[in-house]
């Protein structure tokens, strides 16, 4: 390590991790992240010491946690941790008139848009593929062999991947525009209605590319409209390389910000 | 283009149709120079162009040759002490400097070693562990000090240092000034308090409403303001008598004893002509000089007489 922007990158991320974790502003996060963990926690409960087999001892509970991750973890618990986390890496820092202190470093400005977006990506990691593997074990720990095992690594994989996307949207709808709620709300509804659109639409999202990793298919109901699924091989590098275009846009972007911490 | 100095070349800036700096040329050379002028009048702004925290409209700055826009450079060579007075959310005095410093791409030793000196010229080692978000106001105008001096840069850019200082801090703050100054860096400081930047000035550049309309060494920029006539004080021991003596004298516009009644301030149009009649004056009269100074080549004088009442409450 020792490229000098590569020392700067890691010394923004490290300051940045601590801000993002230990902070007031973290509060929210945790409480997403432990959700999952929550409803599954009940989920447990009622069927433990309900009448009947427990489906958790079954296949059901393979399905069971598929539905819990698609639905809930990667369209909910991800989608908002990463809006929080993102768009505050340079909204907070302005909001609390601190990012004059990056602006004044000697680091190029590219470089501390790639150190921000390590930082995020590494918070949203830690909790929320924390609470996928905790979420997964408490679902079915007896399930954790076989076939299942490799679900886990899929699993991993997209959330990781997950906050890449989402965090590369809300890290550079945060830099672009000064209220990032409007559109957030309305990536989320596109997001949701995925399943609904054309083809061709279906594939400006990070949702559809997520889903050709997912390790069984997702059903979406009767009105969904099919199409094919991107191979992974397709989907992963895809997802990197839309990551690497966002970063380049914010990377002109903060280019030429300045500070005008009274408009704001 | 120069390395030595820090050259602003036609710069104007608008905050969308709001005057910022307009047509500013500029040549700053080391030493600490001050800008003085009224709220609004574009202190901050020229700050802000230095540092790269804003773009100009038009025209570009150099700082010792290199742009603004390319902040791996400029800021190994620049430290910016700001008005903003917030911080980093959990900082400490002391993790507040080490943090910038690995931003230089230092190692933690190197670090904490100068993080460790500059605490020290601020006097701030004991407080370095707390929070800062608990430090009084004069403590994080000294932690921004400390961050802004800690690598050691050739160009400081210090906007308002002082405010907030107790006189003992304020005094020692100077005197570090002046010691960065005699050892050939660049100040640019910003005040509202005029005697203190006459104290430590090497020049001064006047701002009001975006414009510069003075620059220069202060005596400089008052000898060339040829229609204000020049207030001399003359301490003797017959101030009545020096008075109806010059009171004729064609190049005396004002003559007034001083209210302590142990001088004479005298307003002049032609300095040359008004000293050679004094020699013939103190020889005629046998009066016992014992200083002659100007009374208002000072810049609280000069701000007075070019940015008018406005400069009292600056």
């Amino acid at each position: 390590m020792n490229q000098l922007w590569l020392r700067q990158i890691t010394a923004v991320a490290r300051l940045e991790v601590v801000k993002n974790l230990f902070a007031l502003r973290a509060a929210p996060l945790y409480l997403l992240a432990a959700m999952p963990i929550f409803v599954v926690g009940l989920l447990y409960v009622a069927m433990t010491f309900g009448e009947g087999p427990s489906e958790l001892e079954t296949a059901g509970g393979t399905a069971l946690f598929f539905a819990i991750l698609y639905q809930f973890i990667l369209r909910f618990v991800i989608y908002i941790g990463c809006v929080w986390i993102f768009m505050n890496l340079f909204r907070g820092e302005v909001l609390d008139r601190s990012l004059h202190y990056y602006f004044l470093s000697p680091i190029r400005r590219e470089v501390l848009v790639v150190g921000k977006f390590v930082s995020g990506w590494l918070t949203a990691v830690l909790l929320f593929l924390g609470s996928t593997l905790v979420t997964m074990f408490l679902l079915y720990a007896n399930l954790m062999r076989g076939p299942e095992l490799g679900q886990l690594m899929s699993y991993a994989g997209v959330t990781v991947l997950a906050c890449l996307g989402y965090g590369a949207v809300f890290l550079v709808i945060g830099l672009f525009l000064r209220n990032p709620i409007v559109p957030a709300l309305l990536i989320w509804l596109w997001e949701q209605i995925n399943p609904f659109l054309p083809a061709l639409l279906k594939k400006i999202s990070v949702i559809f590319y997520l889903q050709s990793m997912l390790p069984l298919r997702v059903k979406d109901g009767p009105f969904a409209v099919i199409a094919d699924p991107v191979p992974a091989w397709l989907a992963v590098p895809g997802l990197l390389a839309f990551t690497a275009l966002v970063l380049v846009a914010a990377g002109m972007r903060i280019r030429h910000m300045e500070i005008a911490y009274g408009s704001d | 283009m120069s390395t030595s100095t820090i050259v602003f070349e036609n710069v104007s800036k608008f905050y969308g149709e709001v005057l910022g700096v307009n047509r500013v040329h500029l040549s700053i050379p080391s030493g600490i120079t001050s800008l003085v002028g009224p709220n609004g009048s574009g202190k901050t702004t020229l700050m802000n162009l230095v540092t790269g925290l804003l773009q100009p409209t038009e025209g570009r700055v150099r700082v010792l040759g290199i742009s603004p826009g390319n902040p791996e450079k400029l800021f190994r060579r620049l430290g910016y002490c700001t008005q903003y007075d917030a911080f980093p959310k959990g900082a400490t005095g002391r993790s507040f400097i080490t943090s910038y410093l690995r931003f230089h791409g230092m190692d933690d030793s190197r670090g904490k070693e100068l993080a460790e000196r500059a605490l020290e010229r601020v006097g701030l080692v004991d407080a370095a562990s707390r929070k800062v978000a608990g430090y009084s106001k004069g403590m994080r105008q000294r932690i921004k000090l400390a961050q802004a001096t800690a690598h050691e840069p050739d160009v400081l850019v210090l906007d308002e240092p002082l405010n907030g200082l107790d006189p003992m801090a304020r005094a020692e703050m100077i005197a570090l000034f002046q010691e960065l100054a005699q050892a050939g860096r660049h100040l640019i400081i910003s005040s509202h308090i005029l005697h203190e930047v006459d104290l430590i000035s090497d020049q001064v550049i006047l701002l009001n409403e975006g414009y510069v309309v003075a620059e220069g060494n202060i005596q400089g920029v008052r000898s060339e303001m040829d229609d204000r006539p020049l207030q001399i004080m003359i301490r003797c021991d017959n101030p009545a008598v020096l008075a109806s003596r010059v009171f004729g004298l064609d190049s005396v516009v004002e003559a007034r004893i001083h209210d302590d009644g142990g001088g004479l301030l005298v307003s002049t149009k032609d300095p040359g002509r008004f000293f050679l009649m004094l020699n013939k004056v103190v020889l005629d009269c046998n009066l016992k000089i014992e200083a002659v100074s100007p009374a208002d080549d000072d810049v609280h004088a000069v701000y007075q007489y070019l940015i008018g009442n406005e400069g009292e409450k600056p």
